[in-house]
């Protein structure tokens, strides 16, 4: 347990020690809130709610998630340091999700630094709340499938810009598998396998918590991918560390 | 103590360790000699846990590498080939995260981290980016961090590689300081390093263990091993001298050199010829300028080792 608290740490502070941090929360900012106002129609809607903020956080996350992930690993096996880390006394599941930790609790920072645009609605009418905390929720957990799947396409890949692309690709077709672009290419297959395709979509999930109707069944999907993306990077790691 | 059996690691068609099998106890210090490419690195590294070995099995201190490994790191003080450390960060915060992993906080943990830096001569560094650093810094950080936990097992990958001849003695000092009753392995393809620091030598090349002696006993191995060299004025008769000492008892055969003012008289089996040669210049009186036992040359025994066709060759 305090290992993975060290290793989250350790990371975290990498983050802020180089422009990294700030140049993503910026970013995330601003297209967050461009998006919301001039795309959305925040005002024009004439609603007290952030619907328009939350619909635009898939398409935010696609490549805004990756640019954190792809340096996870991929990083460590370029400079060598994982030579470091996994011969300490540590267990490769510590260290994947201490890592994954410190990315996740990092996007929760730019995230929650997004609350100006919740006073604004609240000042401007009288948003239900509720929905507006559930949103957020399922922001976050979208937020962490991204950088679940980040973390094992960076453990596979030594080169930061080719985990950038990959990561970038996996997750849009996680994102659109309920779509015709991605159930077309599955027409052939028994109904079971499309239906299973289907359900995975990250936006069909995203969409009923961002209305904030909270469904276990989406939460538990959320996590459900999150621990089977994190085991497949120890795996990965375990395999393709030294070479 | 530590041990591996049958050792073994592919790489594809590539066998770049070879059923290697050892032990070391406390207080040796092995040196592991050969040539790049041998598998020295590939070795350590399935020790530390890094590379999974495709066959055989390693031990420290009883705990085995795969089934066991944690408990195998915990008694480890690894410095992987090249210091590979986080280049963002800064010596101080780098150490205090080793030894947090290594499960020590609060005092405890301010203690070992100060009493690395101080053995490893930091303090002028502590709060500069590692990427910094000069490449002497760079590896006395990573040594630092290999010792911090006072492991009872050291291994460290080429830990004077690219120091300058004042780093190089620091570090051989600091090797020998903790030798005591410690297991200490270094790997080098420096041989004055093995003569100068090591009590145990294991010669490998292409993945094989070719000897496994003290570094004395290797340099005996040396066809220089007593042979006596010896330089003349410029107006000697070398050829004249050389013809002398085929005769005397005990020598096998003498070598010129192209100066045409030196040569080497070599002894047959263990036969002690510095004496009677002695003897015989001063009653011949040679112009001398030079006479010399030669104790054994490391490099002739390691090229003969490793790569026996380029030292005959050579020779
Ligand atoms: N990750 C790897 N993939 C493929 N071959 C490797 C890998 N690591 C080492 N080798 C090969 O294994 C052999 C032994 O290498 P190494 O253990 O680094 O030797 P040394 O440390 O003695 O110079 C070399 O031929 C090297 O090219
Ligand atoms: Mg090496």
């Amino acid at each position: 347990m305090s290992a993975i608290v060290t290793i989250a740490r350790r990371e975290l502070r990498a983050y802020f020690a180089t422009p990294v941090a700030f140049v993503f929360i910026v970013i995330f900012l601003a297209l967050s809130g461009w998006f919301t106002f001039y795309l959305g129609g925040f005002y024009e809607r004439g609603q007290a709610d952030l619907q328009p903020f939350f619909t635009f956080h898939s398409w935010l996350y696609l490549f805004l998630v990756p640019a954190i992930s792809m340096r996870l690993w991929a990083e460590e096996r370029k400079s060598g340091s994982i030579e470091l880390l996994m011969t300490l006394p540590v267990s490769i599941w510590d260290a994947v999700l201490g890592k994954f930790l410190a990315a996740w609790l990092f996007t929760a920072v730019a995230l929650a630094l997004t609350f100006p645009i919740w006073i604004t609605v609240n000042y401007l009418g009288d948003p239900d709340n509720g929905v507006i905390v559930t949103a957020y929720l399922g922001s976050l957990l979208m937020a962490g499938a991204f950088l679940a799947i980040g973390s094992c396409i960076s453990a596979a890949n030594r080169n930061q810009v080719v985990a950038f692309i990959i990561t970038v690709v996996i997750c849009f077709l996680f994102l659109l598998s309920g779509f015709p672009l991605v159930l077309d290419f599955f027409a052939g297959a028994p109904q079971v396998i499309v239906d299973t395709i289907a359900g995975l979509s990250f936006l069909t999930h995203f969409n009923a918590l961002s209305k904030g109707v909270i469904d276990l069944r989406d939460v538990v999907y959320f996590l459900l991918v999150i621990i089977a993306w994190l085991y497949a990077t120890s795996i990965v790691l375990e395999m393709k560390k030294a070479d | 103590m530590i041990k591996a059996e049958g050792l073994t690691k592919h790489y594809g068609p590539l066998t770049a360790v070879d059923q290697i099998s050892f032990k070391v106890e406390p207080g040796e210090v092995l040196g592991f000699l050969g040539p790049n490419g041998a598998g020295k690195t590939t070795t350590m590294r399935m020790f530390a846990g890094f590379v999974p070995p495709t066959a055989g099995s390693a031990e420290i201190c009883g705990h085995s590498i795969i089934s066991d490994a944690l408990a195998a790191k915990a008694k480890l003080g690894y410095l992987p080939e090249g210091a590979p450390s986080y280049g963002e960060m800064r010596p101080r915060e780098f150490l205090d995260f080793v030894a947090a992993i290594r499960g020590y906080h609060g005092d405890e943990l301010r203690t070992r981290v100060g009493e690395a830096v101080e053995r490893l001569n930091l303090g002028t560094v502590l709060n500069q980016p590692i990427e910094t650093l000069s490449k002497g810094f760079k590896r006395r950080v990573g040594l630092a961090q290999a010792i911090l936990h006072d492991p009872p097992v050291l291994i460290l990958d080429e830990p004077t590689d690219g120091l300058d001849p004042n780093q190089k003695h620091e570090v051989r000092q600091l090797i020998a300081d903790m030798s005591a009753n410690k297991i200490i392995v270094i790997s080098t393809h420096i041989l004055e390093e093995v003569d100068a620091v090591c009590n145990r030598a294991i010669i490998i090349a292409h993945g094989r263990i070719l000897a496994d002696e003290t570094p004395e006993n290797l340099i005996h191995r040396s066809r220089y091993h007593n042979a006596v060299t010896l330089r003349l004025s410029r107006d000697g008769d070398l050829d004249a001298v050389a013809a002398d000492i085929r005769a005397v008892a005990g020598v096998d055969h003498v070598e010129t050199r192209s100066d045409a003012r030196s040569l080497t008289a070599f002894p047959d089996g263990d036969a002690m010829i510095l004496p009677s040669i002695g003897d015989l210049a001063g009653e011949k009186s040679w112009p001398l300028e030079q006479l010399q036992l030669e104790s054994g040359r490391l490099d002739e025994v390691f090229r003969t080792i490793t790569a026996p066709d380029s030292a005959a060759e050579a020779a």
